[in-house]
């Protein structure tokens, strides 16, 4: 089944010089376990690749239901030399919720995803 | 008997924050600290500027009018105020908050924190072999350090906690770590030493949690976004902190906005990067240790922090000059526009080519199809109503800049058709201030309290 990101998660990011912080927090405490299996390291930076030229770095934070990803080289320069509209990174957070996860029908159900 | 509590509000996320928010931090409901946080990265930088063209200014103005409307709290029910509003001026800014109580009548002690300024001994320093490197890119000082406007070093909550025991009802600090505003007055309260590293890593989470004002109390929360009450009401966070470093997040009643689990936990991963290790002029916490939980109504309780010694060196910001800005923008209606829009991108290409302009950096962006989430918005703009164009360019020499900005109200006769939203008059030339950020050694910086 297929699951959006962005019905069983919120996030918030920011900025720090030229990289992007994405925390990612699952909806529900039962979610985060799917959430952290899924996204990756490497999955993070295929979706964003294109948008950032450095590495992702990814941390685990179970007792927030949260992972936090750093998105290297995100900014166009960081900070008051970035020409990008999103110059601080506040919106990288929803373009990780544009991820679309590919969840066994079982597990989804027992889990109570919505499907995209 | 009730367990004692230490309770401290937040009142400002940034310079340019709701005028209000510290008045009603004091008038809707009891506090014993209002905690002001003025200082981004670069505003230290447009602060220099400022005091080099009149040595009186160089603090946040917007402090004074804050002051005025929260000084009958401070002087009649002994709300302490604790602000990092002073800039690169802290003894400046104390005078224009005496002048604000003499005016009204009343006397007022203010604690100064000074000595987190590096600018007056960089040249000395860096003699000294402090090559204060760029964090990131390791490059030397010495590679801009003729176009510095700033530095200064983030000190911890020490001073400001001297500053209380000396009896301050406002204390004034320059380029204070954000979150020592509120870590400092609940460490102050309970007595916490250098080495209680836990409950000091609690005061840097209650800190962190506080220092971008209503973004832990529903502002730009992300979850349940549709059903946040109010607002344009919105009440701005406070911490009831307790003796073993647990605290409670929660705001004034009969105000809008929400905190919930959710919009503190948004707010605990904002700025985040390394979560084991967040460091601190007091303190390591770590962030992988904040338990969480909710304690009814627009009640969160945060308990068992850990926190670790500190490092022996402070963070220093460092602003320089960076060569010049500038960026123009066109708005192109349906159909077509997106289409309108890359063409009217690549004529104007053209022409800066044709006129031997060279930029650092020239970027085009096209607003409403994928100026924020680029490749992933997918084909969104092909039908759009409308779509901006958005070019911006970059060089080290501001008439290059200018003469780029000449360049985009032509396109309105002489480019694609359907074409409006030029009424704003040619783009502004910027001159940008950069932010470098370096490490210094603790034993070089040596803060100092006046009280006035």
């Amino acid at each position: 089944m297929k699951v959006r990101l962005l019905d069983i998660a919120h996030a918030r990011s920011g900025d720090k010089g030229d990289t992007a912080n994405v925390g990612v927090i699952a909806n529900r405490p039962e979610w985060f376990p799917l959430i952290s299996r899924e996204l990756t390291q490497a999955r993070v930076a295929q979706h964003f690749a294109g948008m950032i030229n450095g590495d992702v770095d990814r941390f685990e934070l179970p007792n927030l239901n949260a992972l936090n990803f750093l998105l290297h080289g995100a900014l166009g320069g960081g900070g008051t030399l970035s020409l990008k509209t999103d110059a601080q990174g506040k919106v990288y957070s929803t373009a990780l919720l544009r991820m679309v996860l590919d969840v066994p029908d079982a597990e989804a159900r027992a889990l109570g995803l919505p499907s995209a | 008997m009730t367990e004692r509590i230490v309770r401290v509000a937040s009142g400002q996320g940034f310079w340019g924050d709701s005028l209000d928010a510290p008045r009603q931090q004091v008038e809707n409901g009891p506090i014993d600290y209002l905690m002001l946080d003025y200082l981004a990265e670069v505003t230290m930088s447009i602060l220099q500027k400022q005091k080099e063209r009149d040595p009186a200014m160089g603090y946040a103005r917007d402090f004074v009018g804050a002051m005025d409307s929260v000084l009958d709290a401070v002087t009649e029910r002994g709300v302490r105020v604790i602000a990092n509003a002073g800039g690169v001026n802290p003894p400046a800014c104390a005078i224009a908050i005496q002048g604000v109580a003499k005016k009204r009548g009343k006397s007022l002690r203010i604690g100064v924190v000074t000595g987190d300024d590096l600018l007056p001994r960089l040249n000395q320093l860096v003699e000294q072999g402090h090559a204060l490197a760029h964090m990131e890119t390791g490059e030397p000082l010495e590679t801009v350090r003729d176009r510095v406007l700033s530095a200064n070093a983030y000190i911890g909550s020490k001073p400001i906690v001297e500053a209380l025991s000396r009896k301050a009802q406002v204390v004034i600090t320059g380029r204070s770590t954000d979150t020592a505003l509120t870590m400092a007055p609940i460490r102050f309260e309970y007595g916490w030493t250098d080495t209680d590293y836990d409950r000091l890593a609690a005061g840097i989470v209650a800190g962190h949690i506080l220092e971008c004002g209503a973004q832990s109390s529903g502002g730009n929360c992300q979850y349940d976004w549709r059903n946040i009450p109010d607002l344009a009401n919105v009440g701005y966070p406070i911490a009831d902190a307790y003796e073993d470093g647990s605290f409670v997040v929660t705001k004034h009643p009969n105000t809008g906005g929400r905190v919930s689990v959710q919009s503190v936990s948004e707010q605990l991963v904002y700025e985040m990067g390394d979560p084991h290790g967040y460091i601190t002029p007091d303190v390591i916490a770590d962030f992988s240790t904040i338990h969480i939980e909710d304690a009814g109504p627009d009640r969160v309780r945060v308990f068992g922090i850990k926190g670790y010694a500190p490092t022996d060196k402070l963070k220093v910001s460092i602003a320089y000059r960076s060569g010049y800005k500038a960026v123009g923008t066109l708005v192109y209606s349906w159909p077509d526009a997106l289409e309108k829009a890359q063409l009217a991108d690549r004529i104007l290409r053209e022409r800066l080519d044709r006129l031997g302009l060279h930029f650092d950096e020239i970027l085009t962006e096209f607003v409403g199809a994928s100026a924020t989430h680029g490749p992933l918005a997918g084909n969104a703009g092909s039908d759009a109503p409308e779509i901006q164009l958005r070019v911006g360019v970059r060089s080290d020499d501001r008439a290059t800049v200018e003469r780029f900005t000449r360049e985009i109200a032509p396109l309105v006769l002489n480019g694609p058709p359907g074409v409006t939203g030029f009424a704003g008059g040619r783009p502004k030339v910027e001159e940008i201030v950069a932010y470098w950020p370096a490490l210094i050694d603790k034993t070089v910086v040596q803060t100092h309290v006046e009280i006035v």
